[in-house]
Formats: structure tokens, C-alpha cells, sequence
């Protein structure tokens, strides 16, 4: 997940491309000489102090330049990781060999298991709750669920119990170890690991369901790995561990969790209920998602149920309520910050085990011990994965194949959370801790780096089925819903209970309290047909926008006019297009016409407020793009003719038009009277140009000005007002004729 | 089995019927409980209100184009065998079972089920979704919550993703293809008694 450069304006990040190097290598330099020093602040200080300039030695009367490092020490330290995490991870992709430039051990950062759960774990859980595919997940729910729950379960015994029976065939003081312990080690290494499988499968694009059986087991079998760590944890001091207890973990099971997601969903709701009301101050909009989220997983923690469940519960949950609610740019914010914590949070923690590898001071190394370990870990998993899909083929209807199966074994990969789990064992009760940290590692590094590395040549090698990048047609939506609502009736004819029977019934208590009360305004009553098809016309109008403009509207507008020559929205195909010739006296009048319209857009001012979101980015990239197009309009006055002047018919002109005509703005922009300007791709010289030039003939001579509404238009203009709060942000100072949609 | 053979006695073509469709006995007893449940009148035939008795059919957008599908045309009554037949076509698809006997595709194989969901599309029959066909869809799915300059920029917008020869209409074969990303035995398939 490389950082991406949205949040960075361009310069910045042209700076940190070119001089990659330097910083890199001027934070080695600081790292090592600080290194060097002891690892007490006075030191570095000194050192720092030496290093940079010796001013501070110099008697003077006042210090003009004076350094104070102790004061900033810490979150100074803790940016220039996070710099450093972020530029090899940029170098990493830019220059493959950078990554054998590891840095030479600085001051040790401890891979403190606090940090890690509460600071670092936590960005990339919900990450992956926000965006889960909610669809397969539910679909394949109980596949999952076994996976996690009885998958775990078994790699657990099987592994403790294997090498309890290892260590007595090898007596001696390192292995001397009670069949507990064992069986704790055993509970820390046999969870699948989310981190890890995020980082390898992201890289991979596997197939949704494969992706989504793996990595929901990664996300599900934390709480079994809670109980159980507990359980071993409290009893392997008393030495045994009775009937009554394992019935006692059962329970503590459901309970943490069933808890963990009742919290996640609270707190889902919670922020959702927020998100309704955040429609006057859109700024603080991505604040409430993380810190409401956090706030489960912390409070989760607190009662020691599943945090990493809770967390799941809450970005599920609160989804699609705050996504209905909050603006668009709120929308992009938080898809950033997510994405971009995480893959920060992820090289951190990679760099901390990497780190705490080479930092000899944890280790003791067991021959016996770490391999046998291995090769448990792996023939467990293969055993499990076995055993628990043969048994789920009787009860599902895709049946997974040996490749699937196989995928599914060799993703199973083990990462940080099992190191910090070890790391968090009581020396006191633990004796052997440093061995079992050993043995985590290994396993760890083996399953990341080698199965990580080659599952990528094996899923070519096997030709499993990748993942579908198409985006979703509309057609696919109308039928899949139709679809939808016929299996439904059939199961009720049928009288068979089935899965569209009870997806049914939620949609419909969705529909009837949830979306009444947790989203704001009309849109709680959006059919979700509708939802998807506004998203497709503003995806499609922006990309029009950004390609600069192109001169073909989609035909959203019902308007005669596009009915006959209608053409399939091919944005790449413009160079090739024939377009009608204008002859160049009408070209000139439109550029005119574009000219004194710009001078008007630029003399806008705005009173500098710092809560105003800054204009629509469309409103500033018009000028740019108008300028663009009178290039254009010199370059290839030979080749074709782009005919922006299209006049008030493309967005980019409206909204200019718009913005600088007072008058305008008081008959509200209305699609219906807006002649469409399509373009018939067969025959360039057709008569529908002709068409085409007497009406913007006609546009011309009423002078730019709009008919007035039709009758339709109030109920067009909710529509636009809905397609308007994707766009932008209205500021407390809410100028709505400002927002006005470039399309219907 | 012995009292499954005993008790399909009285279910008419049984036989035949299993043969055809492939269900299994234990599926026709059943469907046989759930026909005579539904046949009010105990006439062994359903008709239009036996169906409309049904409540949660009742709140389906599409359930008289549902019910309508189970009837022949001409027809104003529903035996048992056409009850099965219609439902054989959600069976989940039997990959052995590629041509029966009589040389017919088998009712619940994937262009059998894309064609009965056509069938509903297309209520008279052309061959074709016409937009007005589309239109009225859409209605009956969107309810009265869209206005109706909406509804027609989606189905033209539809039309146009879809329609491949430019005849203003989706032919079955332009149907088939829209859905061809769609796993179309999950999505048209019930778990009758496994």
C-alpha cells in the first residue's frame, strides 16, 4: 500500500521524490551518531549539540540560537520513525535494492507491546472493518466462522500437544516444559494473523471469496485466541486446568465474542446517530469515524472482550448510515487517513520485528524446539484446512476445490500480534519466554517472507481465479435486484426460510427504523438502485471533467435530441471522433463568449474564514480547463473542432456561466431545457449537425440565458440537491447557488 | 424409501416428473405438502388468489409478475406438474445432468434460469425488453418514491450499456450478457431439502 500522494500537494511530494536520498542518508547519519551515544537524552543532546552547531558553547549575552532537545525528544524520535518507515517504503518501490540499506540498530525501539495494541493495531483493524466487503462475508459466513473457531482451536492442540510430547522425548532445562505452556505457546502461534495476510493478499488480488475466507478467519479467531491466552495464561501457574474451566472458557468465549461485536455495533450506531447531524460542520465529519471507532476498541479492551472484533463490528456497522450522511470530501478524508495510517501502522510494525530480530538481547535460540515448531505450525494448518473444508462441502453450495484449499492453507500467515502476545508473557511464569519469542519469530519470518514471497508465483502457477477489476454496469444492478426480489418470492411460494427470505426481512427493518433515524434528510428514503446510479453519473461526470472536458454529456437528459444520435460514453476514443465543423466566425463569438465569462469568474472573492472548506475543486479547475480548450481550439482547429462552447451544455461552462451571471442563478439550472449536444460517431457531416448548429443557434440568440423551469423541476431539483451534497461542501456560510450540479 | 414410493402413489406423474426435473422424491413429497397448503379449495389446481394469499408475496415488488409466470398462457389454473416445472428452475445446476433422456436442457441449467427471468422482463413476449418494458420494472421495483424523468435516464441509461445492435431493445442474448459477471447458479438457486 504505497502512500498516496492525495494530502500531499504536488510540490511536497516532488521534493521527497528527488531527494530521497538525502534524507535517507542524513537520517542515518543522526541515527547513528546517536547510536553511538549512550541512550540517555543528556548525551544526545550533546552530541546533537556537537553535530549541529557549537553556538551553545559561545558565551553570549543572549542566545541568539539555542537547542533544547530533551524537550522535544520524544514525538521528535517517534516522527523521524514514522519519516523513516514512510521513505523506505517510498524508496522500497522507487529503487528495489533499497531495501538491503536497513539501518544500523539506533536506539533501540523497544517493539513495546502497549504501542503495538493500543497505537499501532488498531489503524489497520479498522481499515479493513470500513472497507469489509459486507457482502461475501455474511454469504460465507459460516465458513468462516468455522475456519476461525474450530480451525483455531485445532492448530492450538494439535501444535501444544505435539510439542508437549517433543519436549518430553528431549528432556533437558530448555525444554523442560509443563504441557500448559505448551499449550499457551502453541494459542500465540496458531492465529492467523490480519496484518500479515492484509500486507501478502493486497499484493496478490486473489479472488473475493478466497480473500475474504482467509482474511475474515484472520479477523474472527481473535477472540478465540483471547479466551484461550487468558485461560492458559491464569491456570498454567495452578498446573492443571479441569473440566469445569473448559466449560467456563466456552462461555468466556460467547461472551467476548458476542460482547466484543455488541460494543463495536454500539458504538456504530452511536457514530452513525453523530453523523446525522454533522451536516453544519462537515470539518470535524472524519473525527467522529476514528475517534468513535477507537473508542470501541479501547473500551472492548477494557473489558478484555475482542478488540479487533469490535472494531470490525463498529466501521461495519456504522458505514453505510455515515457514508449516506457525510459529504464527499468528508468520504475521501477518511478513506485516506485510513489507508494511510494503516500502511504507516504496517511498516512500523514490520520495522519494530525486524528490529527486535536482529536485537540479540530476547533471544535464545532451540534448535529443537524452533523447527519442530515450523513444521507443526505447517502440517496443522494443511490438517485443518483439510478436514474443515471437507466437512463445510456438505453444507455449501460453492464447493471449494483442492486449489482453493490449498491457497487457503499457505495463507495462513502468522505475524506481529502473535510476537507482542509472546512478548507480553510474565518472565516470572515463563521462564522459557525467550524461547518461545524465538520460536515466534521464526515462524513469522518463515510464513511472511517465504510463504509471502512465493504465494504470488504459485497463484499464477495454479491459475487461480483472480479478482474482477470491472466496475459494476448498471444493468448488472437492475438485474442482480430483480433477481433479488424473484428468488424472494419464490422462497416464500416455496415456504422455505432461506437466505433471501431473512435478507429480506433485515433490509426491510433497515429500511423502516435504522435508515429513518440515522440518516439525515430525504435521503434515508433513497431506493438503493438509486444511490448506486447517482454514484455512476458523478463518477462518469468526473471523469469527463478530468479528462478535460469532453464534449459529450452523458445522456442522463431525457431530451429528444439524445435519443437519436446516441453514442456509447467512450471517454479514450475523443481523438478519433469526426466531429461537425463550425465555421470560424460562430468559433470566435463562443471564445469571446468565454472570455468575458472568465473575467467575471475571477473577480469573486471570498472573506477568509478558516472553517470555509475551500471552493469546489471543479469551480477552480475551470479556468484552467477553459484555457486548456482555447489551446486546443488553435492547435487542432484543423483536426476537429471541440465544440466546448457547447455552450452551456458541458459542465465545465455551466458552472463558470453560472457563477458569473447573477441572473442566472435565479432560474435554477434545469437539464431538460438544456439541448444536449451527441455526437453521431457514424457520420460526421449527417444532417443531425445540422441539427446541432441551429440549435446552438438558437442558444445564442436568447443570449445565454435559461428557459424558464419547467414543471418537472422541483422534483429535479431534489435530485440535483442530492447529487449536489456528493460534490461539495457547503461552508457555514452555506452558499448554496454556488453548489449547483454540472449535471441534471 | 419405501413409504416416500407409497405416499408419492397418490402424486400423479411422480415418475415422470422426478425423471424430468430432476428433483428427488423427498423434494416432490414435499412440494406436494406445500401445493396442497396452498390449494385452498383442495381442486388439486392453484389459482391466482391461492397465490395472493401469500403474505410476504403480497410485499414483493414483483410478485404478480411472479405469479404470473407460474401460469401458462391461456391458462387461469396451476397443476401440480407445471408447479414443479417452474420451480425445477432453481434447483442448484446438476453438471452431469447436461441433456436428459429426450435430448431437452434441463430445467435448471444456467440458460434456462436466464431465460425464465427474461420470460418476466418481457411480458409480451417479443423476444425483446423494450424500454417500455424496462420502464415498468423499474417502476414496480423503485416504487413511488422516484419521479418518473429518473426512472427513464436509468433505463435509457440501461439500454444503452446494454443493447449491442442498436434496436432500442435488450435481446436475450444481450440479457445473457450483461449478466455474465453474475454467478447465475448462486444467485437463482434455493436449497430445497438437500
Amino acid at each position: 500500500m504505497l502512500i498516496d500522494s492525495c494530502g500531499f500537494s504536488p510540490s511536497r511530494s516532488a521534493f521527497v521524490m528527488s531527494s530521497r536520498i538525502i534524507p535517507v542518508v542524513l537520517v542515518l547519519l543522526v541515527g547513528s551518531v546517536l547510536h553511538t551515544a549512550a541512550a540517555s537524552p543528556s548525551d544526545h543532546e550533546t552530541n546533537h549539540t556537537a553535530l549541529t552547531n557549537g553556538t551553545a558553547h559561545q558565551k553570549k549575552a543572549f542566545p541568539v540560537l539555542d537547542l533544547n532537545y530533551e524537550h522535544v525528544h520524544a514525538p521528535f524520535e517517534i516522527s523521524l520513525w514514522v519519516l523513516l518507515a514512510s521513505l523506505m517504503k517510498l524508496g522500497f518501490h522507487l529503487i528495489p535494492r533499497l531495501n538491503n540499506i536497513v539501518p544500523e540498530k539506533k536506539v533501540p525501539p523497544v517493539m513495546n507491546a502497549d504501542v503495538f495494541f493500543l497505537c499501532l493495531l488498531p489503524p489497520i483493524i479498522l481499515d479493513a472493518g470500513y472497507f469489509l466487503p459486507i457482502r461475501p462475508f455474511i454469504e460465507n459466513i459460516g465458513t468462516i466462522l468455522m475456519f476461525a473457531v474450530i480451525g483455531t482451536l485445532w492448530n492450538t492442540f494439535f501444535i501444544g500437544g505435539l510439542l508437549f510430547a517433543v519436549c518430553q522425548i528431549n528432556p533437558g532445562y530448555t525444554m523442560d516444559l509443563g504441557l500448559l505452556p505448551c499449550l499457551l505457546f502453541a494459542t500465540i502461534i496458531s492465529a492467523v494473523d490480519p496484518v500479515a495476510v492484509l500486507a501478502v493478499f493486497e499484493e496478490i488480488h486473489i479472488n473475493e471469496l478466497l480473500h475474504i475466507l482467509v482474511f475474515g478467519e484472520s479477523l474472527l479467531n481473535d477472540a478465540v485466541t483471547v479466551v484461550l491466552y487468558h485461560l492458559f495464561e491464569e491456570y498454567a501457574g495452578a498446573g492443571t486446568v479441569t473440566v469445569l474451566d473448559g466449560f467456563l472458557g466456552i462461555i468466556c468465549f460467547l461472551v467476548v465474542a458476542l460482547g466484543g461485536v455488541l460494543v463495536g455495533a454500539i458504538y456504530g450506531i452511536l457514530a452513525a446517530f453523530t453523523s446525522r447531524f454533522t451536516s453544519h460542520m462537515r470539518v470535524i465529519e472524519p473525527l467522529f469515524v476514528f475517534v468513535y471507532s477507537y473508542m470501541a476498541y479501547l473500551s472492548a479492551e477494557m473489558f478484555h472482550l475482542s478488540g479487533i472484533m469490535a472494531l470490525i463490528a463498529c466501521g461495519a456497522v456504522m458505514k453505510p448510515y455515515v457514508e449516506a450522511n457525510i459529504s464527499h470530501k468528508s468520504h475521501t478524508t477518511v478513506k485516506y487517513f485510513l489507508k494511510m495510517w494503516s500502511s504507516v501502522s504496517e511498516t512500523l510494525i514490520f520495522i519494530f520485528l525486524g528490529v527486535a530480530t536482529v536485537d540479540g538481547t530476547h533471544h535464545s535460540w532451540n534448535w529443537i524446539f524452533v523447527t519442530a515448531t515450523v513444521i507443526l505450525c505447517l502440517i496443522a494448518r494443511v490438517i485443518g484446512v483439510i478436514g474443515l473444508t471437507y466437512l463445510m462441502n456438505k453444507v455449501r453450495i460453492v464447493k471449494l476445490t483442492t486449489k482453493d484449499q490449498f491457497i487457503i492453507a499457505y495463507g495462513g500467515l502468522r505475524g506481529a500480534i502473535a510476537f507482542s502476545l509472546g512478548f507480553l508473557l510474565n518472565e516470572e511464569h515463563f521462564p522459557q519466554k525467550k524461547m518461545f519469542l524465538t520460536a515466534i519469530i521464526t515462524v513469522v519470518f518463515f510464513t511472511v517472507f517465504v510463504q509471502g514471497m512465493t504465494i504470488k508465483p504459485l497463484v499464477e502457477l495454479l491459475a487461480v481465479k483472480k479478482k474482477q477489476e470491472a466496475k459494476r454496469t448498471i444493468n448488472e444492478e437492475i438485474h442482480t435486484q430483480f433477481l433479488d426480489h424473484l428468488l424472494t418470492g419464490i422462497e416464500d411460494i416455496c415456504g422455505h426460510y432461506g437466505h433471501h427470505h431473512w435478507k429480506d426481512k433485515l433490509n426491510r427493518f433497515n429500511k423502516k427504523y435504522l435508515k429513518r433515524y440515522l440518516i439525515a434528510g430525504t435521503r434515508c428514503e433513497e431506493p438503493q438502485l438509486l444511490s448506486f446510479f447517482h454514484k455512476m453519473e458523478m463518477k462518469h461526470a468526473i471523469e469527463q471533467v478530468e479528462k478535460g472536458g469532453g464534449s459529450n454529456v452523458p445522456s442522463a437528459l431525457p431530451s429528444t435530441v439524445s435519443m437519436q444520435n446516441i453514442q456509447p460514453k467512450k471517454p479514450t476514443v475523443e481523438p478519433e471522433r469526426m466531429l461537425p465543423k463550425l465555421p470560424k466566425g460562430k468559433e470566435d463569438e463562443i471564445r469571446n463568449i468565454l472570455r468575458t465569462n472568465l473575467q467575471k469568474t475571477r473577480l469573486r472573492l471570498h472573506s477568509y474564514n478558516r472553517h470555509t472548506l475551500v471552493a469546489d475543486p471543479f469551480e477552480e479547475g475551470i479556468s484552467d480547463i477553459i484555457l486548456r480548450k482555447r489551446k486546443s481550439l488553435n492547435t487542432h482547429i484543423n483536426n476537429y473542432l471541440t465544440v466546448p462552447a457547447a455552450p452551456p451544455d458541458t459542465p465545465v461552462m455551466s458552472r463558470a456561466r453560472l457563477a458569473s451571471d447573477p441572473q442566472a442563478r435565479g432560474a435554477k439550472y434545469n437539464a431538460d431545457n438544456v439541448p444536449t449536444f451527441q455526437v453521431d460517431l457514424a457520420s460526421p457531416q449527417s444532417p443531425d449537425s445540422v441539427t446541432l448548429l441551429n440549435e446552438l443557434k438558437k442558444v445564442e440568440d436568447q443570449g445565454l440565458m435559461m428557459k424558464a423551469p419547467s414543471s418537472k423541476s422541483m422534483e429535479g431539483e431534489r435530485d440535483q440537491q442530492k447529487l449536489t451534497r456528493c460534490l461539495s461542501d457547503p461552508g457555514p456560510s452555506a452558499d448554496e447557488d454556488e453548489d449547483e450540479p454540472f449535471l441534471k | 424409501m419405501g413409504s416416500s414410493k407409497s405416499s408419492l402413489r397418490h402424486i400423479p406423474n411422480a415418475q415422470e416428473l422426478i425423471q424430468d426435473t430432476g428433483f428427488s422424491a423427498a423434494h416432490i413429497q414435499r412440494l406436494y405438502e406445500r401445493f396442497d397448503l396452498l390449494d385452498r379449495d383442495q381442486m388439486g389446481r392453484l389459482r391466482v388468489p391461492d397465490f395472493e394469499a401469500i403474505s410476504h408475496l403480497a410485499m414483493n415488488p414483483i410478485g404478480d409478475r411472479i405469479i404470473a409466470a407460474f401460469f401458462s398462457p391461456g391458462k387461469d389454473t396451476v397443476d401440480f406438474p407445471s408447479f414443479v416445472r417452474i420451480l425445477a428452475h432453481f434447483q442448484p445446476t446438476d453438471d452431469n445432468r447436461t441433456r436428459d433422456s429426450s435430448g431437452k436442457e434441463p430445467y435448471n441449467s444456467p440458460n434456462r434460469k436466464l431465460q425464465f427471468a427474461f420470460q418476466l422482463y418481457d411480458q409480451d413476449g417479443d423476444g425483446k425488453i423494450s424500454r417500455a418494458e424496462l420502464l415498468q420494472v423499474l417502476q414496480e421495483m423503485l416504487g413511488m418514491q422516484v419521479t418518473d424523468e429518473l426512472l427513464q435516464s436509468i433505463a435509457e441509461r440501461a439500454i444503452q450499456e446494454a443493447d449491442l445492435d442498436q434496436d432500442d431493445a435488450i435481446s436475450f442474448d444481450e440479457f445473457k450478457k450483461c449478466l455474465e459477471k453474475v454467478d447465475i447458479d448462486q444467485k437463482m438457486r434455493i436449497g430445497f431439502l438437500s
